[in-house]
């Protein structure tokens, strides 16, 4: 059941879809500046063309605008549906193969491209850009800033969860699009910074000068200084079926439920247990959707602890060394089978297990946008990186990494800027990966007001020690990424319930019931409203989501001064109360057993979804050549040559080849070129009013 | 040390064809490239026009045979090389271009090429959506067309290693091995190869192989823009040449084509050239052919830019390419300085090599092949510089 989502419990209250359009003759409605794969979702289309080389049916991919999955007709021409806003009345119709040139005879009037320079150039409006222009803003320097989406923030505004980090250096205990909001804000105030948004960089020439589409008009920009704050993008993995409508990452899945808030699936599954995919499932669970298990081939998720944690809690299984073997369906995903892995991540044969689902999200790691950067780098550019594009690590890090360079880049133009060395210092720590996890070491006083944390991995978090009034929450030894420990003052304030980002304290509460038979629990609780409700007997997990028993909901708090989180307080027995960390919402999924891939199935898999070059293509090719040239590859099977420019399957060659030809075997790499997105030749024919 | 009765240097347009003619004569042929396979260099640059309708004889007659040879791949190979016979046609707007095109009319009508003068209506019918303001007329020559140097190269490297030609890739020739006026073989990074011909195929980098063997002659890369769009449906023909200088300032003509996968393939001549071996994308290139294009059909304003490149002509002094027997010395010949056309004509190139090679005379008439021997005077005016 796709649709829209009118209520969430963290998003403000979406407009009403006003904007009529027709899709194939059907009219449909969207919502101001509504993409159109996002309208199209939101009235229950999840198919927008069928390929030109054999017929296959596409949907969603990038949401980003970098592949050409979402290609559709809009009045004639096509247009990619994820970058594309509906306009009133617009005609948009799917495309069952190549679209034809539209038979425009107008003549195009001369103009001039614009062109101009500037100080310095920050490509990336998200966290690091953002932070990186305030820095050089605040300064003086003039700077252009340009995105390629149509609002500040980059990532920031689809994280509707609590971020970590520390309160004082970057915000933490905030949501994510909050900060994104307040960032934005401080920029927008300096007047020597220029916005440019839906204005994606498509190529860094030799000449000095990088050509960017503003709004659908080509310019050219000649900075003196650039940074590249360009964010990740997603890995991608083959397997069979991992070319159907319903397959795609978790990103942009978080882009359509909560940038655009539209519900694309019913029920689905998510590969990849990292902090994307473990979020991803709570975004799903919030927007609605029914969330049947994440998988993730190590024995450990990547993830923060206490984002397994809750969404274990949520009661959505989280399978360690499990792995995809494949997705079915007629036209898009109707099946899931995982299996068992190996220590190679191999499927164990017998072990599958089926679902039954709408969409499988890929969630198996980033890698830096960094195109851009290397051709700048090749051709002498001056260069900064920040955020992602210079290392993968948490927003947080982006933010502070944004800072750092900003200031660095000051320095380096000759201006006063100091870098307060506990800057770097914070920013490892904001980048490191997450440490060892500890043995719980709970401090249960037995009597009165007190939190229960359940906080036992070193990351680098701690606004719970900011926010007690008894100042009673502490690390051992100060520092942010130790465990936070009780010390022995509570009054109950809830503070530390609603500001930790991992939703890992309760308060317990065992003055309130005098015969001491029961106990009021305080969870932290982010779900729809109806999820719960008072009065209402619900199933108690302790914190990895284990059956305690049962309690009874008594009220649904909202908080004031925390933004959206609201406290859910449940009754419980007095000698359950220290071990409940969180009610049961999710049923567990109907699972059935499911079959190997075939030998056959495995050589289909599709590995370069732009041109439907197969992996038995790809292994016989080189077999039969003894090719160790990426680029003949290109040439040959065109693998690498459609709309993304390999930048989704570059990887997964290269997988094939290591495979066949070993680890160290000399492979000559794929020459990168611009475009780096696909331009309608229309874009250099204007110049801006 | 291997010996082979024939060793290539450089597998691109012009070697990976002649290592193929070569090994079709029954020569057991080595094709050796610095690249890591075949076609990486200038080949895979090339936008795959091929036409024979050119004013020079010699050029005509190594155009012919590659056209027979291309149009006849796939049925003789049963694999497709994205061939797609569509023509040529060069729309013409100016006068003194009509003259000059219908000058050079009889020419190639005595070569049998079928090509014509056909008026603006004719012309507008041939390239859809045309503007036909100004338009005088144009010639076109229908047994013209396209092939894609990525498939062909492949193919033409595939077909050669079945006649038992071997290539050897990711080693870099470092000189000849001479014995007194005789090229004898060549020493590379990775060893030395010994045969009684080698052929200097070098493309780009030729100059630098006649210098090994003492020959001073003059190959200078210039660099070319091209790019290439989104597949539409087919709805373009023949590759359409506009020999007008640009109103920019900046192009003399450029041209284009849509190639049978239904990309449009676009590239223009700058006024000035660039000289040397730098193939980075310049911020010029799109705005000045997008205007071009648009100027001549504007309905090409609906096409989707994907991907842009510059590929290296290599020239000699007057326009036309170098091949034959290297003066006064034994067993080096060279294929060299095809001056950006050297994929339409690498398979003529390779079978006239190797006729002459092997049987003592080139395919061609002799008369016609000595426009391109490597010691003539190089006093001619430089001719077309056209895809």
């Amino acid at each position: 059941m796709n649709g829209r989502i009118i209520e969430h419990p963290i998003l403000p209250e979406p407009p009403e879809a006003t904007v009529p359009f027709t899709f194939n003759d059907r009219e449909m409605l969207a919502r101001e500046n509504e993409v159109i794969s996002s309208a199209l979702f939101a009235n229950g289309i999840g198919v927008f063309n069928l390929h030109h080389k054999d017929s296959a049916p596409q949907g969603i991919f990038c949401a980003n605008g970098q592949c050409a999955q979402c290609l559709v007709l809009v009045d004639g021409s096509p247009a990619k549906a994820c970058i594309t806003p509906v306009r009133a009345g617009m005609n948009v119709r799917s495309l069952d193969g190549l679209p034809e040139l539209p038979h425009d005879d107008e003549p195009v009037p001369p103009c001039h491209i614009t062109e101009r320079e500037v100080q310095v150039l920050i490509v990336g409006a998200g966290p690091a850009g953002l932070s990186a222009a305030v820095e050089l803003g605040q300064a003086g320097i003039e700077v252009l800033i340009v995105d390629d989406k149509q609002e500040l923030g980059g990532k920031l505004s689809l994280q509707t969860h609590n971020f970590f980090g520390s309160i004082r250096d970057c915000n933490a205990g905030m949501r994510g699009m909050d900060i994104g909001t307040l960032l934005a804000g401080e920029m927008e105030d300096l007047s020597n910074v220029t916005v440019w948004l839906e204005s994606p960089v498509v190529g860094v020439f030799a000449d000095g000068k990088v050509g960017i589409v503003k709004t659908g008009i080509y310019h050219l920009v000649r900075p003196n200084h650039v940074l590249f704050s360009t964010g990740a993008r997603e890995k991608s993995l083959a397997f069979p079926g991992c070319d159907l409508p319903g397959v795609y990452g978790a990103g942009a899945f978080q882009t359509i439920v909560n940038r655009d808030m539209v519900r694309s699936s019913s029920r689905l599954l998510i590969v990849g247990g990292g902090n994307v995919g473990l979020i991803a499932a709570y975004h799903a669970v919030q927007a609605g959707i029914g969330v049947l298990g994440v998988v993730e081939a190590l024995p450990e998720c990547g993830g923060y602890k206490v984002h397994e944690d809750k969404i274990k809690r949520l009661g959505i299984p989280v399978r360690t060394s499990h792995t995809v073997t494949k997705a079915e369906g007629d036209g898009r995903v109707e099946r899931v089978t995982i299996a068992q892995a190996d220590e190679h991540f191999n499927p164990v044969p017998g072990t599958e297990r089926t679902y039954e689902c709408d969409t499988l999200l890929i969630a198996v790691g980033l890698d830096p946008v960094n195109e851009l950067t290397e051709k700048a780098k090749e051709f002498g550019y001056s260069v900064y990186e920040a955020g992602d594009a210079a290392e993968i690590a948490e927003a947080s890090a982006a933010m502070f990494s944004g800072r750092i360079t900003g200031r660095k880049m000051l320095k380096d133009m000759g201006h006063e800027a100091f870098i307060p060395e506990e800057w770097l210092d914070l920013l490892g720590v904001l980048r490191a990966k997450p440490g060892p996890v500890h043995e719980m070491a709970l401090k249960r006083p037995g009597i009165g007001v007190y939190p229960v944390i359940r906080c036992n991995q070193e990351i680098p978090c701690n606004p719970c020690t900011a926010v007690c009034p008894k100042n009673s929450i502490r690390t051992e030894d100060g520092s942010m990424s130790s465990v936070p420990l009780f010390g022995d003052e509570c009054v109950g304030c809830t503070r530390c319930v609603v500001i930790c980002p991992g939703l890992a304290i309760t308060l317990v509460d065992r003055a309130y019931d005098p015969s001491g038979e029961r106990a009021l629990v305080t969870l932290p609780w982010e779900m729809p409203a109806g999820s719960v409700k008072p009065s209402k007997v619900v199933i108690t997990v302790g914190y990895e989501g284990e059956t305690v028993g049962q309690g009874k909901v008594v009220a649904v708090r909202n908080v004031p001064w925390q933004n959206r989180r609201r406290l859910l307080l449940v009754d419980v027995p007095a000698g359950e109360a220290d071990l409940v960390a969180g009610i049961r919402i999710c049923e567990p999924p109907e699972e059935e057993g499911g079959e190997p891939a075939t030998k056959e199935e495995s050589r289909g898999t599709v590995v370069c979804r732009c041109e439907r070059v197969t992996r038995g293509e790809i292994i016989d090719y080189i077999r039969e050549t003894g090719c160790t040239d990426f680029n003949a590859l290109k040439a040959a099977l065109r693998v690498g040559m459609g709309p993304c420019g390999g930048k989704t399957c570059t990887e997964l060659v290269m997988r094939i080849f290591r495979g066949e030809l070993g680890a160290d075997a000399e492979i000559e790499p794929h020459v990168e070129r611009p475009l780096f997105q696909e331009v309608p030749l229309k874009a250099f024919l204007e110049a801006e009013k | 040390m291997s010996v082979y009765d024939a060793i290539v240097i450089g597998a691109g347009s012009v070697g990976v064809p002649t290592s193929y003619s070569l090994a079709k004569e029954g020569l057991k042929v080595m094709c050796i490239d610095k690249r890591a396979s075949a076609g990486q260099g200038q080949n895979k640059a090339a936008i795959g026009g091929v036409r024979a309708t050119h004013s020079d004889p010699a050029k005509i007659r190594l155009c012919q045979e590659s056209l027979r040879i291309f149009s006849a791949w796939k049925e003789e190979t049963g694999t497709d090389i994205g061939w797609k016979q569509g023509g040529y046609c060069f729309p013409v707007y100016r006068e003194e271009d009509a003259q000059l095109m219908q000058a050079i009319l009889p020419l190639q009508k005595k070569f049998d090429l079928n090509i014509d003068w056909a008026g603006d209506a004719e012309i507008a019918r041939f390239v859809p959506g045309l503007n036909r303001e100004g338009l005088v007329g144009g010639t076109y020559s229908p047994e013209d067309g396209q092939v894609s140097p990525l498939l062909a190269v492949e193919s033409f490297a595939d077909e050669a290693r079945k006649l038992g030609a071997e290539f050897s890739f990711r080693e870099q020739v470092q000189s000849l091995i001479m014995d007194e006026n005789a090229v004898v073989g060549v020493k590379t990074d990775k060893g030395e190869y010994r045969a009684p011909v080698v052929v200097n195929a070098a493309g780009a980098r030729a100059t630098e192989i006649c210098n090994m063997a003492g020959l001073d002659i003059q190959v200078q890369p210039d660099s070319h823009e091209a790019g290439i769009t989104a597949p539409v449906k087919p709805f373009l023909d023949p590759l359409v040449v506009d020999i007008r200088p640009g109103p920019e300032g900046k192009t003399a003509n450029f041209y284009f084509g849509q190639v049978e996968s239904g990309q449009v393939i676009f590239c223009y001549t700058p006024k000035t050239f660039f000289y040397g071996e730098d193939r980075r994308c310049t911020s010029e290139f799109m705005p000045i052919i997008a205007r071009r294009l648009v100027d001549l059909i504007p309905r090409l304003k609906g096409l989707m830019v994907r991907r842009l490149w510059r590929g290296l002509y290599p020239m000699t002094t007057d326009g036309i390419p170098i091949v034959g027997a290297a003066p006064k010395i034994e067993g080096l010949y060279l294929a060299i300085g095809m001056c950006g056309q050297g994929f339409m004509m690498g398979p003529g190139v390779g079978a006239n090599l190797a006729s002459l090679i092997t049987k003592g005379k080139p395919l061609m008439r002799p008369t016609t092949f000595e426009f391109l021997r490597p010691d003539r005077s190089f006093q001619g005016e430089e001719a077309e510089r056209l895809a």
